[in-house]
């Protein structure tokens, strides 16, 4: 069974995030990039499923050069391969596009993406690359078994979860629970050097148009200083949240 | 031409943020005198239907044995009532996520989710929409024809519109690739995306046996519970509870942070909270910079006294 891990690359948590171009571009300076935390998931899901089940596992992104290092984290965990689309992502359309199109070339059984992305939070492109394909899709799933060419979900739905079970090849997108956060994996020294030795492809972009466009950022309004309320004096609590916020 | 608002159902009934979409479709579809259509997918009872017209819609599409979660199917009937359509409104749901982006495909329509404001342009239709788990706000332009917008729960108010409602009911059905086993639902809680008081507590708890006063306060205040990651990795709460980036991100109007120092991570979830309030033992939990208003105390000894105060006023 062959596995494609799509990886967003993408600032780490605690990061600045800063502006620049009159604010219509985010700022990458001094930024430390991560794997997108809902796609490392699926990634470690995929390392599982190589383990019980002898997967192929093929990482994707799309990206300039700088973002091989996520890749070459991918490939030291102990992807088979991976591939670099050489495209600066504009938007959801163009990305998901391009990984279709490679998809499209290269079949694969399973398609494991992260239910979003933390810079862009558009939760777009796995449905996307699911209908440019025609590909069943399993949005926030958080749970997943292979039995033979069948694969047994769970999804987490508002308010709740769903059973599924589907034919592949589909598209899932992943959260926790997938797998752990206790069952990530940091590369080990082996794994790094075996990484040296692993294919990592650039394959060109095919150059789609964008259906939207970022054209101004700007920085949610700074709290006002923290009102400290006496822990001897609730009443007066309830009382600025009855009168002062007016939510209760 | 009409606006299509997409009417997420669960357990045959409308919830908050169906009635905040269909009120933010009727604003938009009144600047574009255009009739603001709805669609439903499942079953609905036609009473249920017809509250929609307290919002502003003229018409709707109801599909009452098609799985709302089957998202190709779902998809293609929408594409085909409403070819002549430009613009669809969705709430920022999970079953929406599934349907939007497929639709933007087949429509070549512009998908912009995470929308938190109304539209600022109609032509080209440009609006705000929240990104870098909520530490920026982007405002963001389509560039086709047709849009599909999704908007964050809790985002816009509800607003009277009432109008005559025509229902048509379809029954017709369609096998889905997905073959859904089982369902699961907590339908007795309050669902944490829609919530308009979230009681969260994290470590600072000391062991889940201690999540009694969290759930009664919840109860008091008609809230949702959740927790911080910590919680919900070492099991003492269910994961789905779990708020914060790699879990869920709420707005809602009154966020209770109980014994959760505030790392970067957690407030990544719930920064878009409209009022915060932190109960900590430690004063200088990085927390209090993002609330409205704290307690410095101890959980064990102020909560109770919150459920006793409240219960007096009896809210």
């Amino acid at each position: 069974m062959k596995i494609l891990i799509c990886l967003s690359c993408v600032p780490d948590t605690t990061s600045k995030i800063n502006f620049t171009d009159d604010d219509s571009k985010f700022d990458k300076s001094g930024i430390q990039f991560i794997i997108n935390p809902y796609d490392e998931f699926g990634l470690t899901k995929a390392m599982m499923l190589k383990e019980t089940n002898g997967c192929e596992i093929t990482a994707i992104t799309v990206g300039d050069i700088s973002v091989e290092p996520i890749l070459r984290k991918a490939l030291a965990i102990g992807a088979d391969k991976a591939v670099r689309i050489n495209h600066d992502p504009k938007d959801s359309y163009s990305t998901a596009v391009e990984i279709a199109s490679y998809i499209k070339s290269n079949s694969f059984d399973i398609i494991i993406t992260g239910r979003e992305s933390i810079d862009y939070n558009g939760c777009a492109v796995p449905g996307m690359i699911s209908e440019i394909l025609n590909l069943p899709f399993v949005n926030a799933c958080i749970n997943l078994e292979i039995n033979d060419n069948s694969i047994k979900m769970i999804r987490e739905i508002d308010g709740g979860k769903e059973t599924i079970q589907a034919q592949t090849p589909i598209v899932v997108a992943g959260q926790k629970g997938l797998v752990e956060e206790s069952d990530l994996r940091i590369p080990n020294m082996r794994g790094i050097m075996q990484a040296r030795n692993k294919p990592l492809n650039i394959v060109e972009p095919i150059n789609t148009t964008v259906f939207t466009q970022s054209i101004k950022f700007e920085k949610p309004k700074e709290k006002e200083e923290c009102k400290l309320i006496d822990a001897g004096n609730v009443t007066e609590l309830i009382n600025l949240l009855k009168n002062e916020a007016k939510v209760i | 031409m009409s606006v299509i608002v997409y009417t997420e159902s669960w357990n045959n009934v409308f919830r908050k943020n169906t009635y905040e979409t269909v009120s933010y479709a009727k604003t938009i579809s009144n600047e574009l005198s255009e009739e603001l259509y709805a669609i439903s997918f499942g079953e609905v009872d036609k009473l249920e239907l017809e509250k929609l017209s307290t919002y502003g819609v003229t018409k709707v599409y109801s599909f009452t044995k098609i799985n709302k979660g089957d998202s190709q199917t779902v998809t293609s009937i929408i594409e085909n009532e409403f070819s002549d359509s430009k613009l669809f409104i969705f709430s920022n749901t999970y079953t929406s996520k599934m349907i939007t982006s497929r639709l933007s495909i087949r429509l070549k329509a512009a998908l912009i989710t995470n929308v938190v404001d109304t539209v600022n342009n109609l032509d080209p239709l440009t609006v705000k929409r929240q990104s870098f788990s909520s530490k920026a706000i982007e405002k963001v332009t389509a560039k086709t024809n047709k849009v599909i917008l999704s908007i964050a729960p809790n985002s816009y108010q509800l607003i009277e519109n009432n109008t005559n409602i025509e229902i048509k009911i379809f029954d017709i059905e369609k096998d889905s690739d997905l073959n859904i086993l089982s369902q699961e639902n907590s339908t007795d809680k309050i669902s944490l995306s829609e919530a308009e008081i979230i009681v969260s507590a994290g470590r600072g708890l000391k062991g889940p046996e201690n999540w009694g006063m969290i759930e009664e306060l919840a109860s008091l205040l008609n809230a949702a519970t959740a927790c911080s990651k910590p919680v919900s990795d070492i099991g003492w709460r269910p994961h789905s509870e779990h708020v914060g980036q790699t879990g869920k991100a709420v707005s809602p109007n009154l966020y209770i942070a109980i014994g959760i120092s505030g790392a970067i991570q957690h407030l990544a979830g719930v920064n878009s909270s409209k009022n915060i309030v932190v109960i900590n033992t430690d004063s200088e939990a990085p927390f209090f910079k993002a609330a409205n208003y704290g307690i410095v105390g101890d959980a064990f000894e102020v909560i109770p006294k919150i459920i006793e105060e409240i219960k007096k006023s009896s809210l």
